[in-house]
């Protein structure tokens, strides 16, 4: 039992699982688009969470949220499942692609072993769709790889129950009603309100670009306060949020460029493009500070200067980012 | 990011099974879709995680041979879990598992437990007590 399903990879696994699903259903959303209109894009420094003795830092909202936010704009219902036990899950999955209905769902990326050794950390949120069985093996459409791949039984069951934070608890997820019609212009405008309004706006100096600035100001005395060796695995782990699979580059700032990209061509704004290009520069900029913070890395090396220079292209970033995303608070609150 | 600045790097750590997504403008600031093998500065980050990873699973290796701590403590590092996330799996509680890591516990666990947390390493109960097997291992 195989569905006739359509796999086109993207950047980031949610809004890309959710492209994927919704071309199924005969709508066709670009991965900009899924993310733009779930604002996706988002940025907060949070030094009394710590994973691993690492406070976290995120370039994006927290997972599920895009998914929600951008269900809720187009009107498309959606209904979750999770199962309290494995057999249970795997049985309504077959269920399910008996239907001839293709299922997104959480897993563990730990037990994907279709991805390469070196990505595979326990990160309980990821998401894929499985679109078929084979001569007992799972087809999956994993967003972040190129083509299909296929999974067994038992590492499905375990990317799917496994343990730790958040656990995914074997949820599933599928569209069952999706409009005709709906307001796709009020919907880019909602979506672009929010990620504006909540980068700029929010008066708590952890999130939005004024967390970018309270990360730079911070990080400039990491090796004092942690000592090199923990300074530079902290920035290596910046790095990574910033860089690794699924980000599109810059921490997310280039795939929600493209987004103004092509809300301006829908909208016919040429504001919205240029803004684009600005957030274009600013994520290049990003994209330099990692590279020079992967040159400390790599050197294993740090002294307050080289942290202070980090600190300062941090800082800029961030300045560009308040003046971008407040152009478009501007902009949209009208609308 | 301009599509021909797309970092190619050769040197990384996909093991040619992917080859990325990324967004890149093209000549007039439009985005379109560009894929990359690697970047250098990801590759060192993400090389780094996994040293560090190393080190304490080798750190553990020792710490077993040397008779001061059980086996648990090398596949718990090894599978990069936490004491309460094998707790989770192996249904039991966090400062169980840490007393467990501790050979003179360990060695009074019943065959019931092992294999819950055999089951956890998803190797067998054999394997998770054989000590030769972690003297040849080096990494």
């Amino acid at each position: 039992m195989t569905v006739n399903f359509t796999h086109k990879q993207s950047a980031h696994c949610e809004s890309g699982v959710v492209s994927n699903l919704l071309r199924f259903h005969g709508l066709e959303f670009d991965e900009p688009m899924v993310f733009g209109i779930g604002s996706g894009l988002f940025f907060s420094y949070l030094p009394f969470i710590k994973v691993n003795g690492i406070p976290v830092a995120a370039y994006r909202i927290w997972p599920g949220q895009i998914f929600k936010r951008f269900s809720d704009r187009i009107g498309i219902k959606i209904e979750t499942k999770k199962f309290s036990s494995p057999a249970k899950a795997m049985l309504a999955l077959d269920q399910m692609l008996e239907k001839g209905q293709p299922v997104g769902m959480l897993t563990s990326v730990f037990y994907l072993n279709y991805l390469p050794a070196a990505y595979r950390f326990h990160f309980n949120a990821h998401n894929i769709i499985v679109f078929g069985k084979e001569n007992g093996k799972y087809l999956v459409s994993d967003p972040v790889m190129e083509y299909t791949t296929e999974i067994s039984y038992e590492d499905l069951v375990r990317a799917r129950f496994a343990k730790g934070m958040p656990e995914p608890s074997g949820r599933m997820y599928y569209p069952i009603r999706v409009p005709k019609d709906f307001s796709l212009e009020k919907a880019l405008w909602t979506g672009i309100k929010q990620t504006s309004n909540h980068m700029t706006r929010i008066p708590v100096p952890i999130v939005g670009s004024k967390g970018m600035r309270y990360l730079s100001k911070r990080l400039r005395y990491w090796p004092e306060r942690i000592g090199d060796k923990k300074a530079i695995q902290w920035l290596g782990n910046l790095i990574r949020m910033q860089e690794e699979i699924g980000t599109g580059g810059a921490g997310f700032r280039f795939i929600y460029a493209a987004f103004l990209d092509q809300a301006s061509a829908r909208l016919q704004n040429e504001k919205l493009f240029n803004l684009s290009k600005q957030l274009t520069k600013s994520g290049d900029q990003l994209r330099d500070f990692a590279y020079y913070a992967g040159r400390v890395c790599k050197n294993r090396k740090s002294d307050t200067k080289t942290f202070a220079e980090l600190g300062d292209m941090l800082e800029a970033c961030a300045q560009r980012e308040q003046e971008i995303f407040h152009e478009l608070y501007e902009l949209s609150k009208s609308k | 990011m301009e599509k021909d600045h797309v970092p190619q790097d050769q040197e990384n750590l996909n093991e040619g099974k992917l080859a990325k997504l990324y967004y890149a403008t093209d000549d007039k600031g439009h985005y379109v879709k560009v894929n990359s093998v690697g970047w250098e500065p990801e590759t060192v980050a993400m090389q780094q995680a996994w040293d560090v990873v190393f080190d304490e699973v080798e750190e553990a290796r020792k710490k077993v041979l040397e008779g001061k701590a059980s086996p648990l403590l090398y596949y718990i590092k090894k599978n990069i879990m936490t004491h309460s996330m094998v707790a989770s799996y192996a249904s039991t509680f966090g400062f169980m598992v840490r007393l467990h890591c501790r050979p003179y516990f360990f060695k009074k666990l019943s065959r019931e437990k092992l294999e819950k947390y055999a089951y956890t390493f998803r190797i067998s109960v054999e394997e998770l007590l054989d000590l030769e097997q972690l003297k040849k291992n080096d990494r």
